[in-house]
Order: C-alpha cells, then structure tokens, then sequence
C-alpha cells in the first residue's frame, strides 16, 4: 500500500489531531460518501449501457475528500469545482434529483439541461459550479473570496441586511487536481490569495493522474510546496482518510471564517475510474496504469475505512450503517427515476439565456 | 437644451464609474495600476473610495478575469481595467470559457455584471502587442456585449450603462483619443446599447466607422463633400448588440456601404457588418460593399509603416469615392 504519504514532509498544519467527529457529524460523513458513491456507481453503469449523452469523470475513490471538505460548510459559502465534480455538488448539499436530470439532459436538470455532468452548479447553496477547464475554479474561488472578504468589511446600514448576513465569515473553497496545479492560475491566485489574506481555502485532490499522464510524469516537487512559497499555510492528509481530511478541514475553514487568511491542503487520493467513463474507446488498447495499482488502491477505500472505524469504535453498530445504506439506495433510485421521466431540455434557451434581459437603463437597478 | 460640460474623454469614463459607484456600493474596481491611474480613466478614483472599492493588482490577467466571474457569484459588480485590449490574450479563459458561457451553462442562474476596460488601436508606436483591436474575438464569443465609444458623451453614457447591465461588458477605449475634449450632458446620462449615432448626414454612400476610425471617416467626409459626394458617417457605438436597422436604414437612402475598422480584415467587425448587409439589405446595394481594415498583419513599430496599416482618411476617402461614382448596376 503506497499512498504517497511517507514520502511528504516538512511543516504541516493537518489540525487538530485530538479533533474528533461527533455520532451525528461521523453518521453524515458516511452518508455523503456513500451517496456520492451510488449515485456515481448508478453513472457509470448508465454511462456503459448508452443511457446518457455525455461523457462523465467519476470521482469514486475520492468521496472522502469531499465529504470531509464540505461537512464544514454552510449554505452561504461557496465552491468551485472540477470537471469530476458531483461528488463536491452532493457533498455542498446540491439535490441528487436535479443533478441527475441535468446528467441524463433534462428540462428537470440543475442547470436546465445546458451544462450537463461537467458543469453542474446550484447558485443558491453556492455551488459556483462543475468546470470543464481544470484550474478554472482557482481565480472564480479567489474572486468570490474576495467578495466574501470585501462584505465582511461593508458598514451595515438601515436598509441593508447586517455584515454578518452579507458576507462576514464567509468562506471559498476551491477543489481542483493535482493536474490543475500545472496551471498558471494557481500561481497568480497563491499569490493574490496571501497578499490580501483571502478566506480561501485550496483543496488539491491529488488523484495521481493529469487525465491519462501519470502525476510523476507532468508534476516536479511537491504540490503543497507551491502554496508554502507564498507562505500560506499547508496540510498534507490522506485524502482516503475521511476523517484527517475533515480535521484539517475544520482548522482550514475556522482559520479563513475568522480572517486568518487562505490555506492549501494536499488530499493525497486516488482515481478508481478513468479519466471518463469509455476512456477505453480513445485509449485503443493503450495503458497508462496498471491494474495491481488500481487494486492496491482498492484495499484503502474511503468508505470501507469509515465504516469499519465506526463499527470498531462503537459509534455505529452495522446495521445502523446499513439502514443509511439502504436510504440511500432508495434515493438514487428515485434521483434516477425522475432524471429517465424528465422532459427533454427545452433548445430555445440556447438563445434566450446568452444573455440577462436588460432593465431600463434609466430606471433603477 | 441640456446644459453640456467639456470633458476629455477618459475623464468622462471617470465620472460615469465614479457615479455607478456613487450609486451602489458593490460596484469595486480593480486592475494593474488603477490606483495612479496610469491608462488616466480612474484619476482620483483611490483617494474617493479607497482600497475596498478600487485596488491595485499583480500583472496576473489569468486570474483578474476569473475573478471577476467570482465576484459577480458574489454579488458584486466588478469593473476591471485592462489596460490594453492584447492583454485580453493573457485573461482569455475566463473570458471564453466562463463569463461568456456561464450563465447559459448554468441555465441562467448566474447573472455577469461586469465590465472591462481596455484601450485598443495603434497609432501611438506601441508596436504590435500593444495595439491590436481586438474586439472581434469577444464578439464571436456570444455573450459579452461590445462598446466602441469615441465620443465624451458615450464614453460616459456607455460605460454607465455597462455597470448597471446585468452582463458582462466590454468597454473599448480609443487609443490616442482620450485627451479628446467632448460635450457630455449635465446630469444622469445613459447611452443604450444597440443604438448607433449618425454623425453626418448624407445621400451618396454610408461609411460606417467604429471606435477611433470616426474621426479619419468624419475627414474624408468633409473631404468628400468638397467634391460633391455627399457622405453619411454612422457610429455604431456598440458591436454588441449591433444596430443593424440603422445600418440598414442608412445604406437604403444611399445604396452604398464602407465600413471603417481598425480590426484586421479576417473575421473583422466590418465582416460581419458586411455580411449582415449583404444578407438582409442586399437588394438595398448600387455597389459592392467595401471594408477598411487594418491588414491581417502585426502592428509595425515604426510610424510610417504603422500609418500604412491602420485605416486613414485616404484610404476612407478612396473606397466611398470610387462607390460613389459606380451606376445602379453592378459589374459581374
């Protein structure tokens, strides 16, 4: 079993090592990774049987990442993602239903049916969006920590909600790959992030591989060594570790809640899938891992962990963790259900939602 | 009649974003330099508001243009000073693949009020990555609205206008106009998008000339007009949207169309001004439609070689002159 994580070193902030999830936090823990998990099983058997028209990049193998991430978060906190971003949409609290329809490429969908799995996104709970462009997220993060950063500092008024519910304490978070951080956008965002004490919060999943490329092939150096340049402060965890993720989270989350500024944390992960459902089709036979890796990595699943730590622990007995196994299972089907009976997307709003009608320009905004 | 202030153009950008910010306070500024006020469209700006409302930031385009897609998430209203319109090339991700598609992608839930400020076109010797005009690609990207002032009074009009739109922007200063002193209105003034102005009337043939090229169109109009051709020059102000009626408006009373732009010629603005006209007006057409452009080259260095290049008042002159003497009927 090799997760990388011997070979990191150096000053590492991974929390509160006493830090612990209580029964209620540890059950929701599970029952995200779990969800994330059906739900994106249920993709990839639909995606092979020819059932939707797109391609989809699961995250399965890396839920506890988002899960551990996420549970920190509250409905006015944002997040941008990644092209492998369901789990991340799930986890911020998006609707499985409306994600599924959007996948399946529906009127019923999140996004109306046009963005599709690679750009999910619900405004309302902060979800800025799934993004086809790996370190895309990296600057939106940044722009909407600044806001958060700048609300913060706006003098409540008579008419206007307090700071407190405008955007102090506010936090970003952005979730990118180990590929995105060959991107040059997260250079100048580091930078940026530092200098103005953002409340951002980078969240690398180092997944291993920059889609069909070995990490070790396209990546020199340590990733997190990146954000300790601009002296940003770094936590290195087992990203198959739900429970290290969340810790480090938690100090992460706090530290920019409480204007202390950005922080990176390297989640050290894996891929079980490809890079995209099908990726059979274009790799014509060629192979890029091996399987004993994949297996290897298999052995330290996230979920699987959990659920034995939680039983071992006497914080659930199995048949607690099966009942919200079961739910879950009802979910999914029922998210399926009603993506499979949704209406066809309606392609009038190719036109129509280009652009946000215009107001009178002499009127009032 | 209104009472009317003489103001430089760049100073009439000033007080329409001085105003907006007046006016809400989640319209912030940011960009290279904006503090100075180098480019001379923000001066006095820091010392009103201060670093909450207009900052100085690294030479980091990639990341000035996504964050203002995240700043709008958050429900502010960015204005981003650019500098030169070639360093949209450096910010280009977040302006093709997010603030232009966004909100479609997100089947609308996300509105881009934000607007960006870049100077464009030669004439000044800041050789070829500092003078291009490079709205062309921001029209082809669908959903980013485009405005070319080159007067005071759109100038602030327009940009006044952007702030309060819903969606994303593009303001394109006029290189080397900026000193150029116009009346702007006392008081709120608001130019439409999607409404050209005409700037000179006339019978023979229409030049339509966009951004700095109003002003070599205006003088080989006068030109023109001392040996009888009657020349109409129209503004169009904005590219995005287009005023195509008036367009076509103007080239059914004359028949004969020149389109002015800086633009190279390859998929220019005044391609797809000819292309509309050609589709929707041809009937309308005694001649060949004619366009104006800069060459599909880099901008030289040296001001002779750049002034062969960009379209002047010859060149301008010429086109309109040669339509204006064909007959009714078009030579095969």
């Amino acid at each position: 079993m090799t997760t990388g994580l011997d070979a990191m070193a150096g000053e590492s902030h991974p929390g509160d090592q006493d830090a612990t999830p209580s029964a209620v936090e540890a059950f929701r823990l599970y029952e995200t990774m779990v969800l994330i998990r059906r739900v994106e099983e249920r993709l990839r058997d639909d995606s092979a049987a020819g059932k939707l028209p797109g391609a989809v990049h699961l995250y399965i193998g890396e839920e506890a990442v988002a899960a551990g991430v996420c549970a920190h978060l509250r409905v006015t906190d944002y997040a941008t993602s990644t092209h492998r971003g369901h789990g991340h949409f799930l986890a911020k609290g998006g609707d499985p239903r409306a994600m599924m329809a959007e996948i399946w490429g529906k009127r019923e969908g999140i996004c109306r049916g046009m963005g599709g799995s690679m750009h999910v996104a619900d405004l309302s709970k902060g979800i800025l969006g799934a993004n086809g462009i790996v370190g895309a997220g990296l600057s939106i993060a940044a722009g909407a920590a600044f806001g958060a950063k700048l609300a913060s500092a706006e003098q409540p008024s008579a008419e206007q909600p307090s700071a407190e519910q405008q955007g102090k304490g506010i936090v970003s978070v952005c979730f990118f790959g180990d590929g995105a951080s060959n991107q040059g956008a997260l250079m100048e965002t580091l930078n940026l992030a530092a200098l103005w004490q953002l409340p951002l919060v980078y969240v690398c999943e180092n997944n291993g591989f920059s889609e069909f490329t070995p990490a070790a092939h396209v990546t020199a150096g340590r990733i997190s060594d990146r954000a300790r340049a601009f002296a940003i402060p770094v936590a290195e965890v087992d990203g198959n570790d739900v429970t290290a993720v969340w810790r480090a989270a938690g100090e992460a989350v706090k530290r920019a809640r409480e204007g202390g500024g950005p922080t990176f944390i390297e989640a050290r992960t894996y891929r079980i899938q490809g890079h995209f459902e099908a990726e059979s089709f274009v790799l014509s036979g060629g192979r890029y891992r091996e399987e004993t890796e994949i297996e290897q990595w298999r052995q330290a699943d996230p979920i699987t962990r959990f659920r034995a730590r939680l039983i071992e622990s006497g914080t659930a007995t199995a048949a607690d963790l099966d009942r919200i196994d079961a739910g879950i299972a009802d979910r999914v089907n029922d998210a399926v259900a009603y993506a499979e009976a949704g209406q066809p997307a309606d392609p009038a709003l190719a036109q129509t939602l280009m652009f946000a009608p215009e107001a009178n320009p002499s009127k009032g905004a | 009649m209104t009472a009317m202030a003489r103001t430089r153009l760049l100073q009439a950008i000033r007080d329409g974003i001085v105003e907006e910010m007046d006016r809400d306070p989640k319209v912030i500024v940011y960009g290279e330099d904006v503090e100075l006020s180098i480019v001379g469209d923000l001066r006095g700006v820091y010392e009103r508001f201060g670093p909450d409302r207009i900052r100085n930031t690294p030479i980091s385009e990639t990341s000035l243009t996504g964050m203002a897609v995240g700043l709008a998430a958050a429900g502010y209203r960015p204005v981003v000073q650019m500098m030169f319109a070639n360093f949209m090339y450096t910010g280009m991700d977040a302006i093709g693949n997010q603030m232009s598609k966004l909100r479609l992608m997100t089947g609308g839930q996300l509105e881009l009020p934000i607007t960006i400020i870049a100077t464009c076109g030669g004439g000044s010797s800041n050789a070829a990555q500092h003078s291009d005009t490079s709205y062309p690609m921001i029209m082809n990207l669908g959903g980013i609205n485009v405005a070319v002032p080159t007067t005071s009074a759109d100038a602030k009009g327009l940009v006044k206008t952007a702030i309060r739109s819903p969606n994303a922007c593009f303001i394109f200063e006029p290189n080397g106009r900026g000193g150029e002193v116009g009346e702007v209105p006392d008081g709120e003034h608001l130019v439409p998008f999607g409404k050209a102005a005409i700037r000179r009337e006339g019978g023979d043939v229409t030049v339509v000339a966009i951004g700095r090229m109003l002003k070599p169109a205006l003088a080989a109009a006068a030109t023109l007009d001392d040996e009888g051709v009657s020349a109409e020059v129209l503004d169009p102000r904005t590219l995005v949207p287009l005023d195509e009626d008036a367009i076509l408006g103007s080239v059914g009373k004359t028949g004969r169309l020149v389109i002015v732009d800086e633009a190279r010629e390859c998929c220019s603005a005044a391609s797809q001004i000819a292309a509309v006209v050609a589709e929707r007006g041809f009937p309308l057409l005694k001649a060949p439609i004619r366009r104006i452009t800069t060459p599909n080259v880099a901008m030289p260095y040296a001001p002779n070689a750049e002034a062969q290049v960009i379209p002047g008042e010859l060149r301008i002159a010429a086109a309109a002159r040669e339509l204006a003497t064909r007959t009714a009927k078009v030579p095969a």
